[in-house]
């Protein structure tokens, strides 16, 4: 039996004393290079997820000193992961936070990670590129917001980040500028994905297989997926291209530190207010502090509003950064209605990676909508649990119904759009002011209403995927509603009254401060964003390092 | 019901690359689950016996799946879900305060406890309880559809999907680590994987789920 943390041990950490756990060996090690507190480091960074982990390896590799901290434990999949939905709840963020608003997201699931890799280790892998007019929704297409960065700037490290996880997809991407293959083949089409396919031959629209991030041939040492299906629940062969497997191994290896079971609760500024100096975190038990000369929030779109409000000061009675009233608002996510259908055919949804198939056909056509925005939908594969539960809560099944229900689970499909929702100033992370978390910091309140635009964009797509449940010839239709994904709540742009940072995720108020995340969204398209976050941290590594270079640090 | 996959055991896969020790650790504690009650008090327990008997009926069987005590496990840990409604009270306030308020409605319309009713009866008050239509001063602020939607339903079926029991009945396959999938295509199974009975044939599925864990 391993001497080191359990998986069930909530308090230990693994990654200390000179190293950190080998993701690819049950109860193996690899060295780390490990800093004091009272040593300033170049870089700490809160959070080791899409974000974090990947510019925490870039840095690393290009020489600066980096400590990145995780709240949550560093895994060895292969030991820690089981094939069951129940017992990998343990990958999920489940300290207390309030939802509300008129249309309250659910959270604590797929949509929030704890842990070394973050919400990758669990998402479901699919690895697209906004639509390049996206940058500029605003002045290309109407509406929404420009971000600061064009398609082109992206681009490249869009191609970097692809590469880094050996995305497996097809030669020709039907969609989006000119591209080359993907850099591994695509995968097998299962039988949920080969219905999308059917539907959408049918329906005269284009699909292919999904672009993912889980290798159809060898990588390193991440052997081929072998179609588990369990991939919303951990990767339990490290086939999954996780910022666990790889941005956090590599930054180990490049001599960044990574610090798990480490819950920052504050940002420390200067007495006067002017730079950042370290971070106040909470591990094993106490509080310390590690000093440094640059901080990075990356703790996605809740951890990272609420971190910055939670470090408020006399000079920074609004929570740092926050001289524009942005952090915490235009919080988005991305609407996520499921149409589903009962097939004749055996379909066994549950085998293989969840989105298998994909049709960006409603990202790509700007005619025929009475909607501003886009959406992609792909072929799905809940497990049991998932599944029953949809069927209680959304269908609202109970007793013999329910049972009913659940006995054409092999002979079930449907499709999930991930729709764009319009950022709000009106949607918000905040603070409640009268209930703490374990670590005696305030717990967020996360408040979300969807627009009227964004109720068009639903029904348009529950629609649209209803025709195509019927031209593939499945019965008995149902919908539901869900979300996925949150974003936006740092928005980077042009303006210092109307963001948070700039397009380099640098924040405005004080320029030693960074985020690396999905709240810098200004909009979100209708992809999911995990591609983006990374292109987005690649660039920035970039970036810091040419600004270093020229001592604008 | 028609038992679809009959004879089909999870379980028998567990000696094999389908499961890995994580999992055999995993499920061997669901199976061992404490029967409960550790949190509820006996009374609270019984009502949330029979309100898991009507959200999932088990009949007759030899080996019921223990909802209560999943329920009550997790209110003894007070394992949270993460966030709740903002206008529900913490887990084992509104569990507390749920089950209470089911009792005192059906001493109100039955003048007897909710676990003394007859199903029909059971179900009507499940049912105006899910429609919001419950208002005995025991919910106190706590709306009841609420409390159904967001704790009853989403906790009842969850511990019943985690179980192998219902597995077999869905003919779902379970645990598969290391060992995955090959066949991923209409109408094609893996030999470890549950075959469905079509009527008449019955024999056949038999004979391949009793070797599922070959």
């Amino acid at each position: 039996m391993s001497t080191s943390a359990s998986p069930h041990d909530p308090v230990t950490p693994r990654a200390k004393d000179g190293r950190a756990p080998d993701v690819f060996v049950p109860d193996g090690w690899v060295p780390m290079r490990c800093h004091a507190d009272t040593e300033e480091v170049d870089f700490a960074i809160v959070g080791a997820g899409a974000g974090g982990a990947t510019l925490a390896a870039r840095l690393a590799e290009k020489g600066f000193s980096v400590v990145c901290f995780d709240a949550g434990p560093y895994w060895r999949p292969l030991e820690d992961f089981a094939s069951d939905e129940l017992a990998q709840e343990m990958l999920y963020w489940t300290d207390p936070r309030i939802t509300g608003g008129a249309d309250p997201i659910a959270l604590a699931g797929n949509n929030c990670g704890k842990g070394v890799g973050g919400s990758t280790v669990h998402f479901s892998m699919v690895s697209l590129r906004f639509r390049p007019e996206w940058f500029k929704s605003r002045s290309k297409l109407g509406y929404g917001y420009d971000w600061p960065v064009t398609y082109e700037e992206i681009a490249p490290y869009y191609d970097q980040a692809e590469r880094a996880l050996s995305i497996s997809g097809p030669v020709k991407y039907p969609w989006g500028p000119p591209r080359g293959p993907y850099p591994y083949r695509p995968h097998e089409v299962n039988a949920p994905g080969l219905i999308l396919g059917r539907a959408a031959d049918r329906m005269g629209i284009k699909w292919c297989s999904t672009p993912l991030a889980t290798v159809s041939a060898p990588h390193g040492k991440s052997p081929p997926c072998v179609y588990r299906g369990y991939c919303h629940y951990g990767c339990s062969t490290n086939a999954k291209q996780s910022a666990l497997v790889v941005w956090a191994a590599r930054a180990v290896k490049a001599g960044a530190e990574i610090r798990d079971m480490a819950m920052v609760g504050q940002v420390e500024t200067s007495a006067d207010g002017a730079r950042a100096t370290g971070v106040r975190y909470h591990r094993e038990g106490e509080w310390r502090v590690q000093k440094a000369r640059n901080v990075v929030v990356s703790g996605y779109a809740i951890e990272t509003p609420r971190l910055l409000l939670n470090s408020a000061t006399p000079k920074h009675p609004n929570g740092l950064a926050n001289s524009s009233g942005c952090v915490g608002a235009y919080l988005t996510t991305q609407s996520g209605p499921g149409v589903w259908a009962t097939f004749e055919e055996d379909i066994r949804w549950s085998k293989g990676p969840p989105n298998m198939a994909v049709t960006e056909h409603w990202n790509y056509t700007d005619e025929g909508k009475d909607f501003h925005g886009g959406y992609a939908f792909m072929s799905q594969g809940p497990l049991a649990r998932e599944w029953g539960q949809n069927l209680a809560t959304s269908r609202g099944l109970w007793g013999e119904d329910l049972q009913r229900g659940m006995a054409d689970y092999n002979h079930t499909m449907g499709f999930v759009p991930v729709g764009e929702v319009e950022p709000r100033a009106c949607n918000t992370v905040t603070l409640v002011d009268d209930e703490f978390d374990q670590y005696g910091l305030k717990i967020p309140k996360v408040t979300f209403s969807y627009s009227d635009n964004d109720k068009r964009l639903i029904e348009h797509s529950v629609k649209f995927m209803g025709h195509m449940l019927d031209a593939a010839g499945g019965r008995d239709q149902w919908r539901n509603d869900d979300t996925s994904h949150l974003l936006g709540t740092c928005r980077m742009g042009d303006d210092p009254r109307t963001s948070v940072v700039n397009a380099d995720g640098r924040s405005w108020d004080i320029p030693n401060l960074w985020v690396c995340d999905g709240s810098l969204f200004a909009t979100t398209g209708g992809v999911n964003p995990s591609l983006t976050i990374q292109a987005l941290a690649l660039r920035c590594a970039d970036r810091i390092e040419s600004l270093a270079r020229r001592g604008e640090l | 019901m028609r038992d679809r996959y009959p004879d089909y055991d999870v379980a028998d896969k567990r000696a094999t690359p389908s499961w890995n020790d994580a999992t055999r650790t995993a499920l061997d504690q669901r199976l061992a689950v404490h029967p409960g009650p550790r949190f509820l008090d006996a009374a609270a327990f019984a009502t949330l016996q029979a309100l898991c008997g009507r959200i999932l009926p088990q009949g007759e069987r030899t080996h019921p799946v223990p909802l209560a005590a999943y329920v009550d496990e997790k209110l003894w840990l007070d394992k949270r879900a993460g966030f709740r409604n903002a206008e529900l009270p913490p887990l084992r306030e509104a569990w507390q305060r749920g089950l209470a308020a089911l009792e005192a409605e059906a001493q109100r319309a039955y003048g007897r406890g909710f676990a003394a009713l007859d199903p029909a009866s059971q179900d009507a008050l499940v049912g105006r309880m899910a429609a919001g239509g419950l208002h005995d001063p025991a919910w106190g602020d706590m709306p009841c559809a609420l409390f159904f939607a967001e704790r009853v339903m989403a906790e009842i079926p969850r511990a019943y999907y985690a179980h192998p029991s219902a597995w077999n009945e869905i003919g779902f396959g379970g645990p598969a680590s290391p060992r995955g999938y090959v066949r991923l295509d209409f109408d094609k199974r893996d030999p470890w994987e549950a075959a469905e009975a079509q009527p008449g044939r019955e024999a056949e599925a038999r004979k391949a789920n009793s070797r599922v864990g070959r």
